[in-house]
This record gives structure tokens, sequence and C-alpha cells, in this order.
């Protein structure tokens, strides 16, 4: 028959068949290969634990990846999410059964957060049962689900459980609230969720991306507000008032609004846990700002704190705050804590 | 001789009259019984699927709207995409091609049983599928296969089924040339095919990145494989069908059909531009992006051609306006995804809202559009029975109008939530500053639905009757 894609079938679409097959095998098949072969964890990470994997399946089983990214760009407009992601970050994410494919983390949208760096952000279990038994708990203008299924109500709970204690509105009318083993699951997930560093050259691409991205950054203006907005108000909230008995209130609060304000600093820098704050024991965990954040940074929120909500305590310089950091007295006390 | 006064709203009705369908088309019973078959379940999934997709909607206006794990929006999300997909457009336009392809091969469909086997074994497919996505269970959530691969067994061996019912229906025409439909129809299934297989078969496709790799490469053939081919070999029968007068440039869609192929394959992985899958993989996929303005510009130049002049027609009919729609999203939708490609734009829009309205453009503007277009320019012909042309004016500016209140809104919402991040503002920000546009995109979503159940109504209208069925009968026999 004659070469004619008009009238031989057998031609026609033979061509679109197999050409389809060779364009794919170009574009998807042996680049997703070439990327397998050279997939490696970054050295300083560290493999799931059990829980960890656990919870990971319960995140893509709910769906969390349809509003939460995991992936920082090597853009200026990411830098707040961490450093830009490589390939070395994913490695340890792979098939769990035969039955499913490889959790697709990375995600497409971003109506939530980046998860990217959430463990670090966020390091408290508290925070994160209030948060996903009722988002709107500790995150008034939220819009994610709640997801009490993850969650129990019990009357008596025993002795050993974890409780999470909600405020009143937000909690049930009686009982107590014991997350599930999938919360538990879930939360190490999400607190597992780091980035290390990474040892690997990255590429030229990548390199030439972040040389522009740490020039934007030395330009870029700080703000005490969008910086408290974006580290701080998930618990100790945008008005300052904190949550009862979880997080306390940063408005007149004695060490905010203490005259020196060398503890104040120390705990912006260091974290805190544990403390009783005028009678009250708080059940959250602060993490440390002090790798996260700059000097100029900390400064630039502390007095944020120091001057609003009623507050009205002397404000702290970059230097002030450089001067706690270099004191070995102060950071012997620290590691010893 | 007076003028009748155009002012003169007495004598105006409700609805400019439309023409009435021609006189019916021999169709066999068989065929006419299979091919509403099809449109039937796709109705149905049209309906049910955009139900889930109102009520999403209206949770990002109301979060707490239940909390039911069921119905939480994780595991719904999918549910509406996968059933719009694989039950409402994929059922829809295989309804149509097994019109279009035994008409212009001139010969009977091979096989009706294969066919009925094929219409069973997809819904199968999206009727498990719903019920385990609702109950957690999906493939990774790979964005358009989280069905694990399993259920979507069903579907892709009923798509084998259809490829080889119309190939082997091509093989045997009765005539020499082969149409252009056919040519985009059978590789639409073709494509899909390889598609479905790259997308679950094992081996290349592992750990994190390499399986995004592939995700990039489906994902978006998902879409442009299979849907885009396919509605337009569908347009090209429908649209001079319905015109009476012949395609303008038959080398023009010959032209799109390749540079479709070759240029669409490289672009997949534009949705991950600034990820961590290798740099050139996101190059070319840009490059080919702009290429893309080739066959776009190609397959929209040459139905507006084709269109040319005949307007007075199109506004008569009642399918014409939706094909009209249709094919200007089409171009609008693809010259979008060109600029969402590029790294500079696709800072601003990458993650936003604003690619949920690009998606709906061309899902629904685009495809749905030329689908419905098809449905009722067919279906009249073929059973005898017209919708009221009332529901089918009230389906097309509900849809319409619906449409575009649902994704200009998105459109610029999307941009300001870019623009928000890029500007370092606090993150809770870009979410507080779209709950005007969700209400916009809510209050859009409910017209589109209403459309659908006008659009469920006029299926019924349009049914086969058992009294031309027999007539029918009795005239083939």
């Amino acid at each position: 028959m004659k070469l004619n894609f008009h009238k031989n079938h057998k031609l026609l679409f033979g061509v679109v068949f197999w050409g389809f097959i060779f364009l794919s095998l170009i574009i998807a098949v042996f680049p997703a290969l070439w990327v397998q072969q050279e997939n490696e964890p970054l050295p300083a990470s560290e493999p799931m634990t059990e829980l960890e994997r656990k919870g990971m399946k319960v995140f893509i089983n709910e769906g969390c990846v349809y509003c939460h990214t995991q992936q920082v760009r090597p853009i200026t407009m990411d830098e707040n999410w961490g450093r830009p992601s490589a390939p070395g970050d994913y490695a340890r994410i792979n098939r769990p059964s035969v039955w499913r494919q490889t959790p697709a983390v990375l995600g497409s949208e971003r109506t939530g957060p980046d998860l990217t760096n959430i463990g670090k952000r966020q390091p408290s279990s508290v925070w994160h049962y209030m948060h996903l038994y009722n988002p709107r708990s500790v995150v008034k203008e939220s819009i994610m689900p709640s997801y009490p299924w993850l969650f129990q109500v019990v009357e008596n709970p025993p002795k050993d459980a974890t409780v999470v204690s909600i405020p009143g509105e937000y909690g049930p009318s009686n009982g107590k609230i014991v997350p599930t083993k999938k919360a538990k699951a879930l939360v190490a997930y999400l607190k597992s969720l780091k980035q290390v560093p990474m040892d690997a050259k990255p590429t030229a691409a990548q390199q030439a991306k972040a040389d522009s991205v740490a020039a934007q950054a030395a330009k870029k203006k700080i703000n005490g507000a969008t910086i408290y907005a974006n580290n701080c108000a998930s618990c100790h909230q945008s008005d300052g008032q904190g949550v009862q008995g979880v997080f306390p209130a940063m408005a007149g609060d004695p060490v905010v609004t203490a005259e020196d304000a060398t503890d104040h600093i120390r705990v912006v820098l260091y974290g805190l846990q544990g403390k009783t704050i005028a009678g009250t024991e708080y059940q959250g965990i602060m993490q440390p700002f002090g790798e996260s954040l700059s000097d100029e940074e900390v400064a630039a929120v502390i007095n944020h704190e120091r001057t609003s909500w009623g507050n009205d305590a002397p404000t702290v310089t970059p230097e002030d705050v450089a001067k706690v950091r270099n004191n070995d007295e102060l950071n012997k006390i620290q590691a010893e804590e | 001789m007076n003028k009748p006064s155009a002012v003169r709203s007495v004598e105006r009705p409700l609805t400019v009259e439309k023409a009435k369908a021609e006189e019916r088309i021999e169709t066999s019973p068989n065929s006419v019984r299979l091919i509403f078959s099809f449109i039937a379940c796709s109705a149905f999934w049209l309906v049910f699927g955009t139900l889930v997709g109102e009520y999403l909607g209206l949770k990002f206006v109301w979060p707490e709207l239940d909390t039911i794990s069921w119905l939480s929006f994780g595991r719904l999300r999918p549910v509406h995409t996968n059933v719009v997909f694989w039950g409402f457009l994929s059922q829809g336009m295989l309804a149509l091609a097994l019109y279009v392809v035994p008409r212009t091969s001139q010969r009977e469909l091979f096989s009706y049983r294969l066919g009925w086997t094929s219409l069973v074994l997809m819904n199968l497919s999206v009727v498990i599928g719903v019920i385990s996505l609702m109950a957690g269970i999906n493939n990774g959530a790979q964005e358009y296969r989280e069905f694990v691969w399993p259920v979507f067994a069903f579907f892709a061996f009923g798509l084998m089924l259809i490829a080889y019912n119309l190939y082997k229906t091509i093989a045997d025409r009765n005539v020499k040339e082969i149409y252009i439909s056919n040519w985009y129809i059978l590789a639409a299934c073709l494509w899909t095919i390889i598609l479905v297989l790259v997308a679950y078969l094992p081996g290349y496709q592992q750990d994190g990145i390499s399986q995004t790799v592939i995700q990039g490469y489906y994902m978006h053939q998902g879409v442009g494989q299979w849907f885009t081919p396919m509605v337009l070999g569908l347009t090209y029968y429908f649209l001079p069908k319905l015109l009476n007068r012949p395609i303008y440039s038959y080398s023009l869609g010959v032209l799109a059909f390749w540079t479709q192929m070759v240029f669409y394959t490289m672009i997949g992985s534009h949705h991950f531009v600034f990820s961590p899958i290798p740099w050139w993989i996101q190059t070319v996929a840009i490059v080919f992006s702009v290429g893309m303005i080739v066959p776009v510009t190609a397959g929209t130049g040459n139905f507006l051609l084709t269109m040319r002049g005949k307007w007075r027609t199109i506004a008569r009919s009642y399918s014409l306006p939706f094909i009209l729609v249709g094919v200007i999203f089409y171009a609008i939708v693809s010259y979008q995804g060109t600029l969402e490609a590029f790294r500079s734009l696709n800072k601003v829009w990458h993650f936003t809202n604003y690619t949920i309205a690009h998606s709906h453009m061309s899902m629904y503007g685009f495809v749905s559009f030329l689908v419905w277009g098809g449905i009722y320019g067919l279906i009249p012909r073929m059973t005898g029975n017209e919708p009221p042309q009332f529901a089918v004016g009230a389906h097309f500016w509900l849809a319409l109008i619906g449409v575009l209140v649902y994704s200009i809104p998105l459109m610029i919402g999307g941009t300001l939530q870019g623009l928000s991040w890029i500007a370092g503002e606090s993150f809770i920000e870009s979410v507080t500053l779209m709950t005007p546009y969700w209400v916009w995109r809510a209050v859009g979503g409910t017209m589109m639905f209403i459309s659908h159940l006008i659009f469920g109504y006029n299926v019924w209208k349009m049914r086969p009757t058992t009294d031309k069925m027999t007539k029918a009968e009795s005239v083939n026999a």
C-alpha cells in the first residue's frame, strides 16, 4: 500500500502509536530512570521511623497534599519556607506497597502553608493536636478542615493518655479529647518534616538562583509585625492573647514587659518549655529561633511584642541581641537546661 | 410595506425560536441504544461530580460545613476531578465518537457487544474508585491517577476495548480516506492507553523525584492527549456537519494534529517549574509550551474560518453556540497555558487559585462545551426527540455565565495571592484576601450546577422512545 497517511490506517496509527511511545520514552521514562539512578538521600538525613511512615500514610489518605506543598522553589518569595528543595530531600519517599504508588508530596496548590519545614517551625505536639482537632482553635482565620475522626472524646481518660485541652468554644461539651493512633502518627510525621543541610554541591542553575536569592534577602525590609505573624501568631495569637493553658499571652506577660529584655531575647533565641507563668503551667513547646532569624529580625519581632497589645516596654537593638547570642555564660546555662 | 416595529414587545416571544433539528438520520437502533446509554451515564456523572465540586467550593467559605471523614475536602477533591474526567467527559466524548467513527467510515460499529462491555467496565471503575477515595484509599494522592491500579485497570481495559473497536471499524471502512476526525479520535485512545500504562507500570518510577517526572508527564497529558484531541476530532465532524459546509482547511487540521502530538507530549513538566526535577526537563517543557501556539492557532483558526459568515446559522441553532464557546475557550486557555509556563509568570501564578480557574476554563469552557454541542447536535437527530428550546438556552447561558463568574474572580484572586507572597506578607493574608473571590466562585459554581440539572432534564427529554424506535427498526428491517 502507498505511504499515505490519509488512506493507510496501519501507517497512520502505527506512526501515532510508536511515535508517542518514542516521545514518552525520551521525555518521561528515561529521565525518570536516570533520576532514579542518582537517587540518594542527603547525608545528614535519617530514615523515617515506623510511626512517621504511618503518619505519612494518614497524610496522603486524607489528601493533605491538595492544599499543602512540600517544595521550596529557588526564588526569593519562597525563602520563608527554607532553603531550595533538592532531589535528595525526597529520596527516602518510596512506594509503600504494591497497591499504591509513591506519595506525591511536592503538591500543586498552596492554599495552606508549605510544610517542608513544619517540624522546625512548629515542634509542639500540643499545637498540632489542637490544630488538627479544630484549626480555628489556634488560627482563627484558617479554612482548613477539622479532623475530629482522628480523636476520641472520652469521659475519664486513663492517667497515661495524652489529653488535648481545647479552648472552650472549640472543644466538645463534655469529655476530654484523646488523640488516636492515627493522629499520633500524623503528628510524628509532621514533626519529622525538617530540612537537613545540603552537603551535595548544588547545580549551576540552583547556585545562580541561590546567589540571587541571597542578594535579594540582604535588601529585604524587616518588619516585626510580619515576622510575628509568620512565626509567632499561630501559638501566641495575632491579638497577643495566647491560648489559655497552652500558649502564654504576650500582652502583659512579665518577661515581655520587663525593663531588662535579656530573658525575652533568650526565649526567642533558644525556645522554652514547661514554664509556669503566674501560677499557670503551659503545655506548649516553643522552638528556638536563633538559627532561622537574624539579630535584626529578632530585635524587630521583640520590639513588636514589647510595643503592641497595650505593652509599653523599652525596645532593644540588634546589638543587644548579638550580645545575648555571644554571651558564653548565658549559653552555658542554656546548654545545662 | 409595513415593517414590524422592532420595539414592539408584545410580538416577541421569551426566547428566539431556534431551528428544529433536521429530519432524522438513519441509525440502527443498536447504535442509538449504546450511544444514548453512554450519554445517560455521562449526564449522571456530570451531576454527581459537580455536586461534589459545588460542595467543595462552599467549604472554602464555610470550612465547618461538616466534620465527616468521608466528606472532608482532601478526600472529596479527587472524587470531583476523577468523576468529571472518567465519568462525565470521557463517556460523553466516547458516546459521540461511537457515532462519528462508524458514520465517517460508512459502516456499522465493529462490535456492539464490545461497546457495552467498555461502558460497564468504565462505570465500574468510577463507582469503585469513588467509594475507595471517600474511604481514604488512594494511589499516593497522585493527581488524576488517584484510583489505585486494580480500580483504574477496569477503566483502562474498557478504553483498550473501545480503541480496538474503533480501530476495526476504521480498518474496514467503506471509503478510501480516513476522515480527519478519526485521526484525532483514535489517536486520543491510543495515546491515553500508553499514557496510563506509563503512569501505572513500576520500575522506572520509584522514589521521590523520579515519580514526580512521571507525574508531570501524566497529569498534563491526562488532559491534553485525551480530552483535547478527542473533542477536537469530534468538532472536526460536528462543526462542518451542523453548518452544512466543509471544514475550511483540511491541511490545517493535519498540521495541528502532528504538532499536537509532538509538542504537547513534551510540556508536562511545566507543572513543576522551579521544582527539583531536572532543570533541562523544565526548560524543554517551557519551550514546547510556546510551540503549542502552532496547533492551537491552526485548530481554532480553522474552526473560526469554517464558521465565517454563518453567524446567523449559529445563532439559530441550539448546538452550534456551544461549539462556538468551546472553540473560543480552547484558544484562550491554551494561550493562557503558554503564559503560565513562563518562569516569570509562573512565579506569580503557580500554587495559587489562578490554576484552578485555568483548569476549569479548559475542562469546562473548552471540553465540556464542545461535548454538549455535539450531544445537542446529534441526539435529537438520532432519537427524533427534541429537548425544550428554553431549557437548552437556560443550560447554555447558566453554564457560560457560571464559568465566567467562577473563573474571572479566581484569576484576580490568584494573582493577588501570588503578589502577596512576593511582597513577603504573612501567609494568612493570602488566605483571608481570597474570601470574596471564593464567594464569587461559589456563586458561579452554583449557576454551573443548576445548568447541569437542566442538561440532565434535556437528556431525559431526548431519550429514545419506544414508538420512534420501533418505527426506525421497521425502516431498517
